[in-house]
């Protein structure tokens, strides 16, 4: 009762009656009814046509979400009629895996009347969009002549396998890689647009990648501190929301430090906003809040950790090349107060302060760091600056705590892949591709080139041949459009592309052939819950192939039989059950109670553990018995790979703030004034899923503004606005809102590049406006490290 | 009492996800413009310049929401048709052989339940999911929440579990209709009239 008088109260006065309430809608209204959804008339016909029994396959969502949930797929007459969710029990220990509203929306995407239906070679310049249709014959053969004479002209190292997380398991990437490793290999790329300084930090910094506590877990930490992880937004892990919420109904405080008050944030106890580009200032001033009031645990810092102060750098190592010693400015007179942090991070100094105070005092305590920090100039540091403040608090290997990683937890299912060795050994980092095309004869070790054999300086031969497969990487996603384009529409340097795609994507429209596969309603396939190694899904096949359409499985076999590969290629396997199969087999050792039947059948397998998986438990309970395999066999606070680089400038060995290139502090800023990001839409699956309206009506693209800044420029909710620096422009409409901090704009990833006759983009894709230039050490992704100016169009 | 079927709402953990919407829009086969149950954004607080930084006091809440089945639907009363009824559970209802798309019910309905169908011709709205509830089964959008926000049930048996809030900002007076709704409210919903909230996400609703 008193809830209720109390509300009434609250929302007295700001005008709420009917007709406010009316205005909900006044966008809308009843004349917005657009095309049917999606639904092709014909399907809607069938639909309603439809008296056959009505059954249900259980298969998985798999697209490049963190997440992995459960679909069940109600047929009649093979017609797809509705999608529902999990429906086993829902109980704490083994809650249903429930698909967010893209798993849900899946219809709009299998019956598309964009499809692509056949086999499609380009006609005109390549980039243009000009295609005819070729039959399967001509497609299969064309792409094995090209592979066979771009072989014999070059060689293995002049092909790439680009990469591609469109699909997963029988689909996909991976079953071009296993073509071209067979055919004589293909340039590896290492890392990722994801988590590039993730992967290339945590083995020198942690000696794993395997660090973080599972779940489960999160409910005995007392006070969770997120630095720009969004798992609500990208769905980090199925459920992960759900086990949040369980952690704070058992008490803890959840603190989301973000320039944008994002879902999670939302969702959150307390929202820090912060300067993009900066967390690494705000741990360094938390580090001294610490060091200055004695609370940081020094007996952990000198029994699990190296060069946290001078007393304990490795041998040779000058002092003054501490963490420490950087915090307190014994080399640059700069000590890393509150007031300094302030300035560049825009978190006021007493927030500091108390966020310092109640990190150091709450035990346990877990930081998680998402992966967009580390899409940024300097996302070594920031990978670096996390594990440091696990470290100096001592949450490192203990329930309720976290080794301040990602959130890779140390379970693991056996489970096999299409996956055959690569006889290269030659690899550059994903993000340096478009550099490979250009100048792969000049780039050596310096430009991260790994695998060079003694005495080879360089690559042997410029990227010559793409092997595009469930991706759009190769203009969508990747950094710099408008310079990518320039790059790949010249076909003397890269001389062969081939696609598999559903659609026609930005990408796809570079490619010289098109071959149009099957979603995975389509065909047959399993996946796995990822890094949280608890889940298995027998991806049933639900309908048979639309139109032309192929599994990639089945195409890149078809390619294999040209090149005389095809017995190898389908290594004696009849079905993608058979594959299934074997990749399951291992399970049995895990977990007794799993029987392959049944898991075709129920389309899932969940393993239930009795405890939560500890990140880095061993190494807690016996430091020397369970040594990192660092230099050190300790965590490399500071980190002798980083220094052995010898750039103390850009690579500094101890996690160190420096200034973004694009950043407040950049000259540049003087004409592009506005620090621009993309984070992960919800509405989409990085650029999967953008073309599906009810996706697009549940969250369109928007640019994110700040009423200040949209103010200073005389533009209200709703404006079209001009997005530009010096590599592109994009026109859009803005949603002017509180949660981004002024001085910073977002304009979520993934929107499908659509430019006018203009070369202006026309669907708010964030690379019209990012660059090429990789991190200094990982050669990582900067992606988010960027700066615009944006007017009213 | 009459027995009347209810939405159960933990606004609280609600992360404005949509799954409910989209599962909603699948499971009914809804076209573009036509969102049975929508996902409201609200906003409040402010940007204050201090110093050298901004201080904020910014808040963030959803509020998912489909026709609440009121006990006294506005829309049963200004249908002329009859089409608009109610069952027995309390389940509001187009009889879609007697609607005549007059839009009286969309015009009355201080939810904007009802929507106009143009394919048809007809008004559309939230049925409950009736075929899974006679079938003993959760409606779609229950059944497809992430967060396990939402839940049905009798009325005053979520009344005496969950309390009696039915008017959160946006959200009309009740007693224009008496929905049949129980929400447990977000921490910052109570913030509401003291600092001028608006809604943040029209063009999504
Ligand atoms: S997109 Fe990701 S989170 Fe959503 S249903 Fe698919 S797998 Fe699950
Ligand atoms: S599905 Fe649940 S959490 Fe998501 S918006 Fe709907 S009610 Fe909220
Ligand atoms: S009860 Fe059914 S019709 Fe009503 S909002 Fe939920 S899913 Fe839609």
């Amino acid at each position: 009762m008193e809830d209720k008088g109390f509300l009434s109260n609250a929302v007295k006065g700001v005008e709420l009656n009917r007709r406010s309430f009316l205005k909900w809608n006044a966008a809308l209204g009843g004349a917005a009814a657009l095309a049917t959804g999606g639904l092709t008339a014909s399907q809607m016909a069938l639909k309603a046509a439809a008296a056959g029994a009505e059954t249900v396959v259980p298969t998985s969502c798999a697209h490049n979400c963190g997440g992995r949930c459960r679909i069940l797929v109600h047929v009649q007459d093979g017609v797809i009629k509705r999608l529902t969710t999990d429906d086993r029990p829902d109980t704490l220990e083994d809650p249903q895996l429930r698909a967010c509203q893209r798993g849900r929306s899946y219809r709009q995407r299998v019956y598309h009347t964009d499809r692509l239906k056949y086999p499609l070679k380009r006609v005109g310049k390549r980039g243009d969009g000009q295609y005819e249709r070729i039959s399967w014959d001509e497609a299969i053969a064309t792409v094995a002549e090209a592979m066979q004479r771009i072989k014999d002209e070059y060689g293995p190292e002049a092909f790439i396998n680009h990469y591609a997380s469109g699909a997963d398991g029988m689909q996909g990437a991976g079953t071009s890689s296993r073509l071209l490793n067979l055919f004589g290999g293909a340039l590896n790329e290492y890392g990722s647009y994801s988590a590039a300084c993730w992967e290339y930090m945590l083995p020198r910094v942690l000696g794993t990648f395997t660090t973080a506590n599972s779940r489960d877990d999160w409910k005995n930490s007392k006070l969770i501190v997120m630095f720009g992880y969004n798992p609500m937004e990208m769905v980090g892990g199925t459920n992960t929301m759900y086990y949040l919420k369980q952690a704070k109904q058992a008490g803890a405080k959840v603190i989301v430090i973000d320039p944008r008050q994002s879902m999670t944030a939302v969702w959150a106890d307390e929202w820090i906003p912060i300067h993009p580009g900066t967390d690494v200032a705000l741990i360094a001033a938390l580090a001294y809040v610490m060091i200055s009031e004695g609370l940081h645990d020094q007996e952990f810092l000198d029994t699990y950790t190296s060069g946290f102060d001078d007393a304990h750098l490795p041998e040779g190592i000058p002092n003054g090349n501490s963490y420490k010693s950087y915090v307190m400015g014994d080399q640059d007179d700069q000590p890393k107060t509150p007031e300094w942090a302030e300035a560049i991070t825009g978190v006021s100094r007493e927030r500091i302060v108390r966020l310092a105070r109640e990190l150091a005092l709450t035990k346990p305590a877990a930081i998680y760091q998402g992966w967009g920090g580390q899409r940024r100039a300097y996302g070594e540091q920031f990978v670096h600056a996390g594990i440091t403040l696990a470290a100096m608090t001592g949450n490192i290997g203990i329930s309720g705590g976290s080794a301040g990683t990602g959130g890779m937890t140390s379970r693991y299912l056996p489970t096999g892949s299409l996956g055959v060795p690569n006889p290269i050994k030659l690899a550059i980092s994903t993000f340096t591709w478009t550099d490979a095309i250009v100048r792969g004869t000049e780039m050596g070790a310096a430009d991260g080139v790994e695998g060079l054999a003694d005495g080879q300086e360089t690559l042997p031969y410029n990227i010559k041949f793409i092997y595009n497969n469930a991706g759009n990487a190769l203009i969508n996603q990747h950094g710099d459009i408008n310079k990518t384009k320039e790059i790949l529409a010249d076909d003397s340097l890269v001389e062969f592309i081939v696609t598999h795609e559903q659609f026609m994507t930005p990408s796809a429209k570079f490619s010289d052939i098109i071959l149009p596969a099957t979603t995975w309603m389509e065909t047959e396939s399993m996946t796995t819950s990822w890094v949280m190694g608890d889940t298995v899904y027998y991806m049933n096949k639900v309908i048979e192939p639309l139109f032309e359409c192929k599994p990639d499985f089945e195409i890149c076999a078809l390619i294999a039989d040209q090149l005389g590969l095809g017995d190898q290629y389908r290594d004696g396997k009849e079905t993608h059950e058979d594959w299934i199969r074997e990749w399951t087999a291992g399970l049995k050792d895990v977990d007794p109670t799993f029987d392959f039947d049944t898991f075709k059948a129920n389309g899932v397998h969940v393993v239930l553990y009795d405890k939560p998986a500890i990140g880095l438990s061993e190494f807690r309970a016996d430091p020397e018995a369970n040594a990192l395999s660092t230099p050190s066999g300790k965590i490399e606070i500071f980190c002798q790979a980083k220094w052995a680089a010898d750039d103390p400038v850009e690579i500094p060995a101890v996690a160190s703030y420096i200034p973004e290139w694009e950043g407040p502090q950049s000259d540049l800023v003087a004409q592009y004034p506005l620090q621009i990001q993309g984070h992960h839409f919800h509405a989409r699956s990085h650029s999967t899923y953008d073309n599906i309206e009810w996706l697009r009506e549940s969250m369109p693209q928007r640019l994110f503004m700040n009423p200040v800044d949209a103010d200073a420029r005389g533009i209200e909710d709703g404006d079209k606005v001009r997005i530009f620096n010096d590599r592109g422009e994009v026109i859009i409409p803005v949603r002017v809102t509180k949660r981004i901090m002024p001085g910073v704009l977002d304009l979520p990833q993934g929107a499908w590049y659509d430019p006018d006759e203009n070369g202006i983009d026309r669907a708010g894709c964030i690379n019209v406006l990012t660059s090429h230039h990789p991190t200094p050490f990982a050669k990582g992704t900067s992606q988010h490290t960027n700066l615009v100016e944006v007017e009213k169009a | 009492m009459a027995k009347q079927l209810a939405f159960y709402y933990d606004q609280s953990v609600c992360t404005g996800c949509k799954a409910c919407q989209v599962a909603c829009k699948d499971d009914n086969d809804l076209s573009s413009g036509i969102i049975w149950r929508r996902v409201v954004e609200i906003n409040g607080g402010d940007w204050i310049k201090q110093g050298a930084t901004w201080g904020q006091n910014i808040f963030t809440y959803h509020l998912s929401l489909s026709c609440n089945h009121c006990e006294e639907g506005i829309c049963l009363e200004v249908c002329p048709t009859g089409a608009m009824h109610k069952r027995e559970d309390g389940v509001v209802l187009i009889d879609e052989d007697k609607c005549i798309g007059c839009r009286y019910c969309e015009w009355a309905c201080p939810y904007e339940a009802p929507q106009y169908n143009d394919d048809k011709g007809k008004m559309s709205k939230c049925d409950f999911c009736y075929n899974y509830i006679d079938e003993g089964l959760p409606p779609a959008c229950v059944a497809a929440c992430p967060m396990r926000a939402l839940d049905f049930g009798e009325l005053s048996e979520l009344q005496a579990k969950y309390g009696l809030v039915d008017n959160i900002y946006p959200m009309p007076d009740p007693s224009l209709t008496k929905p049949a709704i129980v929400i447990t409210p977000h921490a910052d919903a109570a913030l509401a009239g003291a600092e001028g909230v608006s809604i943040g996400n029209v063009e999504e609703i």
